[in-house]
């Protein structure tokens, strides 16, 4: 028991995980650990040949942290800030640092906007989003369903069920919406 | 090029997308050959992580061929077979200066907080991945590694994260010989974690998880004891039990923001994104680590606060060690005992899905239909 000084308990010896583990103990000495020690001052071990790179160009309305002096030298351009979701990012980079809760919960928010945005584009596009194939649901039939979930005690079980309303909640909640738009605009017409 | 785009929580799909180009005089572009799903993938598919923006190609596991390189690129030609550390990273800046590329100040205009990751949200720098035809390269002397001719494909894809991931948090959990370790996360990084944690000479290896094709797979591959923690009213107080009331020495929390196991933090988070993640698996790390032990965490959770117990971890004296790998500095030592036969990584895959069928794997992985461990990706396969 932890109240003595010796350990409660014992593990296999040296010898016997030797015998039964391959590789047991080849990295034993922590001079063999590539990460030990943590942090080591070797800057021409990288293959860098600059001190500091060069620039790519573009940076001029890319966003940044408040956190960055500048952009970085490097950066990616998978997808411009655009729309409303575009905004509310720009506001999160520009107003808060990530220091600040509100700069997190406002990309977020960016997120969820940039997703309804994306959805009701899609429909004046030539592809229309399609929640049954880009759900994956399909792969069901195929993949073992029932055994899968059932006989294996999953605690996941008790919130499968969320899933669903989570993916199919914006486009349930989208008619209604647009209905009460819709007689919003109606009695101020009338008025 | 056909390449992966997210189109919202739980929805993605193949779309045409412009063949990346050459932005920066030191990038490649990389013609995919094989990638892969990775567990912190989902994060991204689920919604967790801020600023993923819809059209956004993930994946930061791939290999392939060099197609073209700009022109200062000194290290690669077009042709040569190449594997990529998921990070990107500059290779001078102070933090690269010291072997921290994971942390790369130079590649991420987005957040100081976290470094460059391909495919991984604007969070890690806006960066599209490889689950793709071809992918844009940055700092193309300094990230990719010419794949060893005796090499596997499917070995080389996993050395990209998951397997160094793993080995990574065993190092992280600086263990002494004959320690205990418990690894939270049956996944393929608590897989490598195991594994490796009896390279770095544990004495006991504990893995915890609730799905029973898992806790197989890290009894005949990682030679580890398993629990289901979900045939016990607490997984902490037996693991306790288990260990004379003293706890493991060392605890890995290989499962972060996905974690199951608490229908109140999984609520709060996975699916009201309120937290950073579901910190179940790292609270269950401090509680289940003896007083004085290290935890170890390479489960990935979002930048926004998570309510973990951070009281005990101080009461208990406990040291927290957490990164991202920096993938390239384990590649000799991990090189070293593929050779030698003490880790086959590709033994976890289970399954190889056309680039084509993507929204399938994803769903088949995160609904862990199938006993899905490990999906691979062909951008090629028709």
């Amino acid at each position: 028991m932890p109240y003595t000084a010796e350990r409660p308990y014992q593990n296999p010896s040296p010898d016997e995980l030797r015998a039964r583990i391959p590789g047991w103990g080849a990295d034993l000495d922590p001079r063999d650990r590539p990460s030990v020690p943590r942090e080591k001052y070797d800057p021409g071990a990288t293959g860098a040949h600059w001190d500091f790179p060069e620039r790519q160009p573009g940076d001029e309305s890319r966003e940044r942290s408040l956190e960055h002096k500048f952009v970085t030298p490097v950066f990616g351009t998978s997808v411009p800030l655009k729309g409303a979701s575009g905004a509310i990012r720009r506001f999160a980079y520009e107003r808060f640092s990530e220091g600040r809760a509100a700069h997190w919960l406002l990309l977020i928010l960016g997120d969820r906007v940039d997703a309804w945005e994306s959805h009701a584009r899609s429909f004046v596009s030539t592809r229309p989003d399609n929640p049954v194939t880009e759900t994956g649901v399909l792969s069901e039939a195929g993949h073992h369903p029932i055994s899968s979930r059932f006989g294996q005690k999953r605690s996941d079980l008790s919130h499968i069920w969320m899933d669903p309303l989570i993916v199919a909640g914006p486009w349930l909640a989208a008619p209604v919406i647009a209905v009460g738009v819709r007689a919003l605009l109606r009695r101020r017409h009338a008025s | 090029m056909q390449a992966m785009v997210y189109r919202g929580p739980y929805k993605i799909r193949v779309e045409e997308k412009d063949i990346p180009k050459i932005e920066h005089p030191n990038d490649a572009i990389v013609r995919v050959t094989l990638g892969a799903i990775c567990g912190s993938d989902l994060h991204l598919y689920h919604g967790m992580m801020p600023d993923t923006r819809v059209g956004t190609t993930f994946g930061h596991e791939f290999i392939g061929v060099v197609e073209e390189v700009g022109p200062s690129v000194q290290n690669l030609k077009k042709g040569d077979r190449v594997m990529v550390p998921f990070n990107v990273y500059c290779g001078s800046c102070y933090f690269c200066a010291r072997g921290l590329y994971s942390n790369c100040h130079n590649v991420n205009p987005n957040a100081t907080a976290v470094g460059g990751i391909y495919g991984y949200s604007h969070t890690c720098g806006g960066y599209d991945g490889g689950q793709s035809q071809f992918v844009r390269v940055p700092f193309a002397d300094v990230g990719p590694t010419l794949i060893p001719d005796w090499m596997d494909d499917e070995d080389a894809v996993l050395l990209t994260d998951a397997c160094p991931t793993g080995y990574f948090g065993a190092q992280l959990g600086d263990i002494s010989e004959g320690d205990t370790v418990v690894v939270f996360g049956a996944g393929p990084v608590g897989l490598f974690a195991a594994k490796s944690s009896w390279l770095m000479g544990a004495g006991r290896v504990i893995v915890v998880d609730h799905l029973e094709y898992r806790l197989e797979k890290a009894r005949t591959f990682a030679h580890a004891e398993t629990y289901n923690f979900t045939e016990y009213d607490d997984i902490v107080l037996q693991l306790k039990k288990d260990t004379g009331y003293l706890g493991a020495d060392v605890a890995i929390d290989a499962a972060g923001a996905e974690a199951d196991g608490n229908l109140f933090q999984h609520i709060t988070a996975a699916k009201l994104k309120l937290q950073g993640g579901s910190p179940i698996a790292l609270n269950w790390a401090i509680d289940a680590v003896r007083k004085g032990g290290t935890v170890s965490v390479l489960g990935a959770y979002g930048p926004v606060f998570s309510a973990v117990k951070f009281g005990d971890a101080m009461n208990k004296g406990l040291t927290i060690r957490s990164n991202q790998c920096p993938v390239k500095r384990q590649w000799p030592r991990l090189f070293e005992h593929i050779r030698n036969g003490y880790l086959k990584p590709s033994e976890i895959v289970t399954h190889r899905i056309p680039l084509e069928h993507i929204a399938e794997g994803y769903h088949i992985f995160s609904a862990k239909l199938d006993g899905c461990i490990k999906p691979l990706i062909l951008p090629n396969a028709a």
